[in-house]
């Protein structure tokens, strides 16, 4: 890393998602740090899929779509001329909400991005490594080349977050990623983030209050405005979100008074 | 509450409810009659060819075959077929058919044909449809034998292994579709040739690619329109640009091809490729629209280009319904024949195609011409001709969706 003093991944300044004249997300300034799980949470609608997108640039492909303000990676304006969209989008993988493998093989889920990506070495290797990884290598180590559609909505989802590690990203961004599934597969996907925080930083969205305050240690709250537009109104330490808001709209949302 | 705002209850509620199922059976039936009005239009048309290419036809020897020989004409051999050939015909029409394929090699049946047609010299008085051969039986003998006594008289299929590889021929009772067929098949091979890479990539641009303006909007219209231009339309064109402008490509005078003109099976073929253009470019982008969205997300988020989105995801995944919509493409190709006509068709061509610069006919141009012949035994061709043409239809239809299910069993 070429910053080592550093120790926030992503830092945003005054940002602003806009599509056309509308202004989606406004002035949204939070730092994000390395290795910790920052979630973000607040009602529908109020651009916490949208704010996620904004970092790995997936907002790129929704026509009439800009930012204004800016998101720092290791210091580098993510949205400057020298980013190309293709590169940041490797260092800062993806998991969405519906588990959606590629209508492949397992072994050709993970490996299909390796191998765009330039990757040099033994794939079988990196298959497994990846595999176990998102703890799912006992399930399917019988299986590699059957169809990835045949696995559980929650086997999908983990090969999901297998095919983010395999091509060795920095933060890997999840928005809303056990919303499809069923109890026990969430909780095998928050214990596999428990895991995942050692090596990646991850940035989660939840509409699930409790799976924020269970798996992140930041939390950003976001709320909508008079004009319609989604902001962080209070970012801090999950602990104290979830205690000691400081804004008496977080307190309303996360008592379950309101949202 | 207001007691005017109430649902009906019990015995209102049941006349209402039987008022409802009184309403849905009828629209049901209705439904009903559509399709049955369909069905039986269908089987109409099917009847209707299938009723001119079966029946009695009386004809008369102009030579008798005792003439020629003792044996029954049933059961001649290929070798006194041939020696009977060699001895009667005229030395110079001996050699001018062993010319076209040597007759040692020629098939019994092929042989029979020559027989009957150039030294017994069938004459085919009358023909009649399969309904009145069936139906009329007694009438047909009793005409036959008071209008032409001479005449013999035998229930035939005109759909014969012979019909399908004789070439043309202006005696009905020995002409073939080979020609035609072949014709047709290059005809639709150069036209999908052509249209199907152009028509993909300009939908696979329009869909990946374009971005959403006044300007793809206008181009996306005209499009849609071109598709519903009649084909006579493309005839012209055709003519202008593929016949006329681009001759020494098409006549293949730029390859060394002297005696050929632009009227070629490479112009057909390039124009019908234009007709179908459309119908290609709007199926592949309703294909290409089908594949969901998330899957191209997927491929974005582990860091693919759009190009490799494209052709690792976004094109197998249509490939099944490009395909289908080729499949239409290439119906429609095979059944037109106004811009044929317009492009340069022969009408009479006894010689198959041997390549892109052979001057060419199609199957729904022998069986139009067939059909405005004045002889009742050509109307009879013309209807095997259509079973010809509906067959290879279907085979080609066929083709293309177990093409289409082998790609998508891949998953």
């Amino acid at each position: 890393m070429e910053n080592n003093n550093n120790h926030y991944s992503i830092e945003t300044k005054d940002l602003c998602i806009l599509y056309g004249g509308f202004t989606a997300v406004r002035n949204v300034n939070i730092k994000v740090e390395k290795q910790k799980i920052t979630a973000i949470i607040g009602p529908s609608g109020c651009g916490k899929s949208t704010l996620l997108r904004a970092f790995n640039r997936m907002n790129d492909f929704v026509p009439n779509s800009y930012v204004t303000g800016e998101i720092f990676l290791h210091g580098q304006n993510l949205y400057s001329k020298q980013v190309d969209p293709v590169e940041a989008r490797r260092k800062i993988g993806m998991v969405f909400q519906k588990p959606n493998p590629f209508p492949k093989s397992i072994y050709e889920n993970i490996a299909w991005g390796a191998r765009i990506n330039g990757f040099k070495g033994k794939m079988d290797e990196l298959v497994e490594q990846s595999l176990r990884s998102a703890a799912l290598w006992d399930e399917v180590k019988d299986k590699l080349h059957q169809s990835a559609y045949a696995l559980s909505g929650g086997q999908q989802q983990r090969l999901c977050i297998a095919r983010t590690i395999a091509i060795q990203p920095e933060i890997i961004l999840m928005d809303e990623p056990a919303s499809a599934l069923d109890p026990i597969s969430t909780l095998r996907i928050e214990d596999l983030m428990q895991e995942l925080k050692k090596n990646y930083t991850i940035i989660i969205v939840t509409h699930n209050m409790q799976q924020a305050a269970r798996v992140s240690d930041y939390t950003a709250m976001m709320m909508i405005d008079d004009n319609r537009s989604g902001g962080v109104i209070e970012f801090d330490e999950t602990k104290k979100i979830f205690t000691r808001p400081s804004d008496k709209r977080t307190e309303d949302y996360v008592t379950g008074r309101f949202g | 509450m207001n007691t005017n705002n109430y649902y009906p209850q019990a015995q209102e509620f049941q006349k209402e409810l039987n008022s409802r199922y009184r309403v849905a059976s009828i629209w049901q039936s209705l439904f009903l009659f559509a399709l049955l009005i369909a069905v039986l239009s269908l089987t109409a048309l099917m009847y209707n060819v299938i009723d001119g290419a079966f029946g009695y036809i009386a004809y008369e020897y102009k030579n008798d075959p005792s003439e020629f020989t003792s044996t029954p004409v049933n059961e001649l051999t290929q070798e006194e077929l041939l020696t009977i050939l060699q001895s009667n015909l005229s030395s110079g029409a001996y050699k001018k058919l062993n010319n076209e394929q040597a007759m040692q090699t020629r098939s019994q049946a092929d042989l029979l044909n020559l027989f009957l047609e150039r030294l017994v010299q069938v004459d085919t008085k009358q023909t009649w449809t399969m309904t009145e051969s069936i139906f009329q039986r007694e009438k047909i003998l009793q005409e036959t034998a008071s209008n032409y006594p001479e005449a013999r008289i035998e229930f035939r299929s005109w759909l014969t292994p012979q019909f399908l590889v004789s070439p043309m021929s202006s005696r009905a009772e020995f002409a073939g579709v080979r020609t035609a067929v072949l014709g047709s098949l290059w005809l639709v091979g150069i036209a999908i040739a052509f249209a199907l890479p152009i028509g993909t990539g300009a939908a696979i641009y329009l869909q990946e690619y374009a971005p959403k303006n006044w300007f793809t909007s206008l181009i996306q219209i005209n499009i849609n329109n071109l598709a519903g231009v009649p084909s006579i339309v493309y005839g012209m064109l055709g003519l202008a640009v593929f016949v006329r402008l681009l001759e020494p490509l098409t006549s293949g005078s730029m390859f060394g091809i002297s005696d050929a003109n632009g009227r070629t099976i490479l112009s057909a073929g390039l124009t019908m490729g234009i007709l179908v253009l459309p119908l290609i470019i709007i199926n592949a982008q309703e294909a290409i629209k089908a594949v969901p969205d998330s899957l191209r997300q997927a491929s974005f988020g582990v860091g693919a280009t759009r190009w490799q989105t494209v052709w690792h995801h976004v094109l197998p995944n249509a490939l099944p319904g490009i395909l289908t919509g080729s499949i239409l493409a290439l119906s429609r190709a095979l059944g037109e024949t106004a811009p044929l006509i317009v492009v340069g068709a022969s009408t009479f061509i006894s010689v198959d195609p041997d390549g892109p610069f052979s001057k060419f006919t199609a199957l729904p141009i022998q069986i139009y011409q067939w059909t405005t012949r004045a002889q009742s035994e050509f109307h009879a061709i013309a209807a095997s001709g259509i079973v010809v043409l509906l067959v290879l239809l279907l085979t080609l239809n066929a083709t293309a969706i177990l093409l289409r299910n082998q790609f998508q069993r891949k998953y």
